[in-house]
């Protein structure tokens, strides 16, 4: 599955789970909440990456998936007592049924590029206004799931500590990666890097694009929607503008470009860099006696151009090559 | 207990060593007084309102070093996000705080409060209105604030309370309010609440206005269309800010423009905005009460602190979060300790009597609620908040009908 | 609802459209020549609104008349900002184009907050609460003087395209890069002079509605959605477009919000987007790609 990687990129990655196993009993809890977070962007940006890298489908819209995966298990679990175990089937479904109609629409009417883009845009902020006046759901005033210490160690429905929240995410990522690994050595991996590379090719080969590139929407969502029950449960509450923000959208797709587009590492060094680096600013500017909100956000955007005009396709193709981690560019 | 010691310690120390944070002798200082991490919105959506709070805060700590509680406050910034407000106050608790503060938003407030309940560490909400957050089950946060609810019923009661002392009465009004998570959760509460009143005047229409909205002239023209007697409304400074201007230019003068319980229009930004066009409006909320001794150290300090600022202005949100740091001192005091729970449950014993906000003595009730906080009616009266019912810490008469736009200056 | 109080906020969202419309030209015409979408346009808005706020309070300028002189430093920094940051990104993938312009509205928009602080701002002016009534119906003067200002530009903008060389030139690259470059034409000058005049419409645009509302910083992402919205529906890179789009878009959300309800006049606008991609994705006014 990983056969691309050096011997040496092979003993990176064992080491690499095997500090992550062991972080909870290596370093405090807050470490261990930013190792968290940078997990579950990892999963998140793997989620998408398998729409925009393997497939070249730019969508700038992934918070609806994970809003509506959120709330819908959420709402089962709160409304009708059905646990996210089988609340993340319905979860997928929902998420499914909602590429179909920007697969559907997108696809058939050739909306490509840029305009695939907006198109997301469009269907994302749809959902978010939609929740934002959905009295069911709580419309803007939010959605709330109890905290009671009867359930508190109910794992089996996603009730427990952090730690236990830990292991799921980090559970998540390496099942993303594994996954997004096995993807593209499978004959639709291929189809979808020969779409991505140049559609009308791939159609005069004999591939179906527009079949392939409803498998790639519909695996994109359905990860970012099981992404969205972890956030549910994780959180407890839920709010249209944290969950289905654009903003959301812009979070999860930085850490894959930052990382990397179309490689299987790259969400995940996104990831790691990103989230550390916020928390880095927030204690850097402290440190440094800077006392103004706004300057951390300031500094992260000048980082990211400088990040992005740096390394044109991405720090994991070049980090690896620095340190002779694969064999051939992935 | 040596508090004053503490004091001495810590600032001789704090000259000596400079800022080092980690020389023992600030670690000895800890354990005398207790580590407070003030977790606010000071960047991001919130970022006005979360810089109001701040304010509060650093004029807090004259005022309570004078009543004998020293108190160490960390200041965070949690961005106006869920994200950031977490892992920062696993950071907080981490670098030793005892007890959190915040966040004025419910979203951040309750992610803040699963690290708490989790930590066991206390978690004073100062500001956030989402009854959900202390119906959840949270055994290490209190809210010394209202509830949603709480605002509306109150509220309610008041327009009608302070109409009768203008002879005033109300057949139609209009419900107008922003469609974000305050706004949402105060429309909800009105839906409940409003049928179980027997209120003088009937809810002709209720209309929900993107907060975002770059103007709220169609919706605007839409309540003239309805001329109702009064206008019932919930905003945030912005909004009421366009909201008031296209009044003005639409000309739409109903008897009275009242706010069951919302934060705009007493903001600094709607002054300064809108000038003598932010005259006369109504809004009924828990306030400072100016005839408090309490509170007069506040405005005092604040002054202080704060010279570019209008305590007046700045006063609910500081007033609540001064108490929100009283409660804690006092706990803290009380427990002689810092352990979480220990502390937590001197804080739900919490009976302070004198205090800065109008309404009885801040005690919590199991849920976790101050039950106690009482609203009042205030006006802009003279480009400045005044209290105006009920009688006991009215500082004047109130205003109604509701003058005309035309002639104001 | 009386037929006059529809007339009124049907003219109230055409002349604000008209503003929006010289706001997303600016991106159309940046979109049109450099295929770069702009991510940052709201950011840029909000930033030409407090430099006219900032005129304003030193000068006593009228934003409206200083819509002009913002014009035409904001063509500068477009200038500037095209040959210094963005000509590398002009061959590079959407998606890196994306990130590099989110970084640039992360700086504007929290620079803004660090020099002037959450609270918004707004300018007094003399009408700033005057109205026309014509017939029964209410129109404000900000409104009128602002739409007038808007028109100006946008035509301005319109003549510099059909009767200048260097208009031509670019509306030549634009349509055939390769033949642009042969004939001997500086490519990257004309990239620099489009993406200049793009944020020129956004000055104008921005000061202009400092007369109409308050911002503040956190606000842009709203307007950048605007923006898009109103070039997808009138058709990316389309001049004609974008203007038809903001008076479509102005009408549309002030009616929906007049007929449905306030808080969900965006999504219909959205919903008209989703649905002139599907039906036109080319835009109203755009060119079916080759």
């Amino acid at each position: 599955m990983f056969a691309f990687l050096t011997r040496r990129g092979a003993i990176a990655l064992a080491l690499l789970a095997a500090a992550l196993l062991a972080a909870p009993f290596l370093v405090d809890r807050y470490i261990l909440s930013i190792i968290l977070l940078a997990l579950l962007g990892a999963y998140l940006g793997q989620a998408w990456n398998i729409l925009m890298g393997f497939c070249g489908l730019l969508s700038l819209g992934h918070a609806a998936y994970l809003g509506v995966g959120a709330y819908a298990s959420a709402v089962l679990f709160v409304n009708y007592g059905i646990g996210p175990w089988a609340g993340v089937f319905v979860a997928i479904a929902a998420a499914i049924a909602l590429a179909a109609a920007i697969g559907w629409l997108g696809f058939r009417f050739r909306i490509e590029g840029v305009y695939f883009a907006l198109l997301t845009i469009a269907f994302a902020e749809i959902v978010r206004i939609g929740f934002d006046n959905w009295p069911f759901v709580g419309g803007a005033a939010g959605f709330f799931l109890p905290v009671s210490s009867a359930t508190q160690h109910q794992w089996w429905n996603l009730r427990g500590g952090e730690v236990f929240f830990y292991y799921v995410a980090l559970a998540m990522a390496a099942a993303a990666l594994a996954a997004a690994a096995a993807l593209r050595a499978s004959k639709l991996g291929y189809a979808l890097l020969a779409i991505r590379e140049d559609p009308q090719a791939a159609r005069a080969l004999g591939v179906d694009v527009t079949r392939a590139r409803f498998k790639a929407l519909f695996i994109s969502a359905a990860l970012t929607s099981v992404g969205g029950v972890f956030t549910a449960f994780w959180t407890n509450n839920l709010f249209p503008a944290q969950v289905l923000e654009m903003s959301r959208s812009i979070d999860i797709i930085l850490a894959p470009i930052v990382g990397g587009v179309g490689t299987l590492f790259g969400p995940i060094v996104g990831s790691f860099l990103l989230v550390p680096l916020g928390e880095a600013l927030t204690d850097g500017l402290t440190a440094l006696g800077v006392n103004a909100p706004g300057a951390k956000a300031l500094v992260y955007g000048l980082l990211l151009m400088a990040i992005i005009a740096g390394t044109p396709s991405g720090l994991w193709p070049w980090l690896s090559r620095k340190l002779g981690l694969q064999e051939r560019a992935e | 207990m040596t508090h004053k010691t503490g004091l001495i310690d810590r600032r001789s120390v704090l000259a000596g060593a400079g800022a080092v944070i980690a020389s023992p002798a600030v670690v000895r200082a800890q354990a005398k007084t207790p580590k407070i991490a003030m977790m606010l919105p000071r960047s991001g959506f919130f970022a006005q309102a979360g810089q109001s709070c701040y304010r509060g805060a650093l004029a807090s700590t004259k005022v309570l070093a004078d009543l004998g509680y020293n108190v160490d406050i960390i200041h965070i910034d949690t961005e106006s996000s869920n994200d950031v407000s977490r892992t920062q106050a696993e950071k907080a608790i981490n670098d030793g705080a005892n007890c959190l503060i915040g966040a004025f938003e419910s979203g951040n407030t309750l992610a803040i409060a699963q690290v708490a309940e989790q930590r066991k560490t206390p978690l004073i909400c100062n500001i956030a209105s989402a009854p959900q957050l202390t119906g959840q089950g949270y055994q290490y946060l209190v809210r010394n604030f209202m509830t949603g609810p709480g605002l509306v019923t109150q509220g309610l009661k008041l327009i009608t309370e302070v109409a009768k002392t203008a002879n005033l009465e109300f057949k139609t009004a209009v419900f107008l309010h922003a469609n974000d998570t305050f706004g949402t959760a105060q429309s909800q509460a009105m839906d409940k609440i409003f049928p179980t009143l027997n209120m003088p005047f009937k809810i002709v229409e209720s209309i929900a206005y993107d907060p975002k909205a770059q103007d709220l002239s169609v919706e605007v023209t839409k309540v003239r269309g309805i001329n109702p007697d009064l206008l019932l409304i919930v905003t945030r400074a912005g909004d009421a800010i366009k909201l008031t201007r296209d009044m003005v230019r639409q000309k739409f003068e109903p008897k009275a423009i009242m706010s069951p319980g919302s934060p705009g229009l007493y903001d600094e930004e709607f002054f300064q905005a809108v000038g003598p066009y932010a005259d006369y409006y109504i809004y009924n909320i828990p306030w400072f009460n100016v005839k408090s001794q309490m509170t007069q150290a506040l405005e005092a300090s604040f002054k202080t602190a704060n010279p570019k600022h209008r305590f007046d202005l700045d006063g609910f949100n500081s007033g609540f979060t001064f108490e929100a740091l009283l409660v804690a001192a006092d706990a803290f005091k009380r427990a002689g300790s810092a352990d979480g729970a220990t502390l937590m449950k001197a804080i739900k014993e919490t009976n302070i009597k004198d205090h800065v906000m109008i309404g009885g003595p801040i005690a919590f009730n199991d849920k976790g609620d101050n039950p106690n906080i009482l609203s009042a009616s205030v006006q802009n009266i003279g480009q400045k908040p005044v209290v105006v019912y009920p009688g006991d810490v009215a500082v004047t008469k109130p205003v109604l009908p509701f003058p005309s736009w035309q002639g104001r200056k | 609802m009386s037929l006059s109080l529809y007339a009124e906020v049907l003219i109230q969202g055409v002349l604000t459209g008209l503003v929006y419309g010289l706001m997303a030209l600016g991106l159309s015409v940046i979109f049109g020549v450099v295929r770069v979408v702009n991510f940052a346009h709201g950011e840029f808005a909000v930033l030409a609104m407090y430099c006219a706020f900032v005129l304003f309070g030193l000068a006593g300028v009228d934003p409206i008349a200083a819509s002009l002189p913002l014009a035409a430093v904001f063509f500068a920094v477009g200038y500037l900002m095209q040959r210094a940051i963005v000509q590398p990104f002009v061959t590079r993938p959407q998606h890196e184009q994306f990130i590099l312009l989110v970084g640039v509205s992360l700086v504007i928009t929290n620079g803004l907050l660090l020099a002037f602080g959450p609270e918004s701002k707004h300018v007094d002016l003399s009408y700033s609460f005057d109205s026309y009534t014509l017939g029964g119906v209410l129109i404000d003067k900000t409104r009128v003087y602002g739409a007038t200002a808007a028109l100006v530009a946008t035509a301005a903008v319109f003549a510099f395209f059909r009767y200048t060389m260097t208009g031509t030139a670019i509306r030549a690259a634009a349509d055939n890069l390769t033949g642009a470059a042969v004939v001997g034409l500086d490519v990257k000058r004309l990239y620099a002079i489009s993406f200049g005049l793009g944020l020129a419409c956004v000055g104008a645009a921005g000061a202009i509605m400092m007369a109409l509302t308050d911002m503040t910083p956190l606000l842009a992402p709203s307007l950048t959605l605007l923006a898009f919205t109103i070039v997808i529906v009138g058709g990316l890179g389309s001049m004609t477009g974008a203007l038809a789009g903001g008076l479509l878009i102005g009408a549309t959300e002030a009616l929906a919000s007049v007929i449905v309800s306030p808080a969900i006049k965006s999504m219909v606008s959205f919903g008209l987007l989703v649905l002139v991609l599907a039906l036109r994705p080319q835009g109203l006014f755009g060119k079916a790609e080759a």
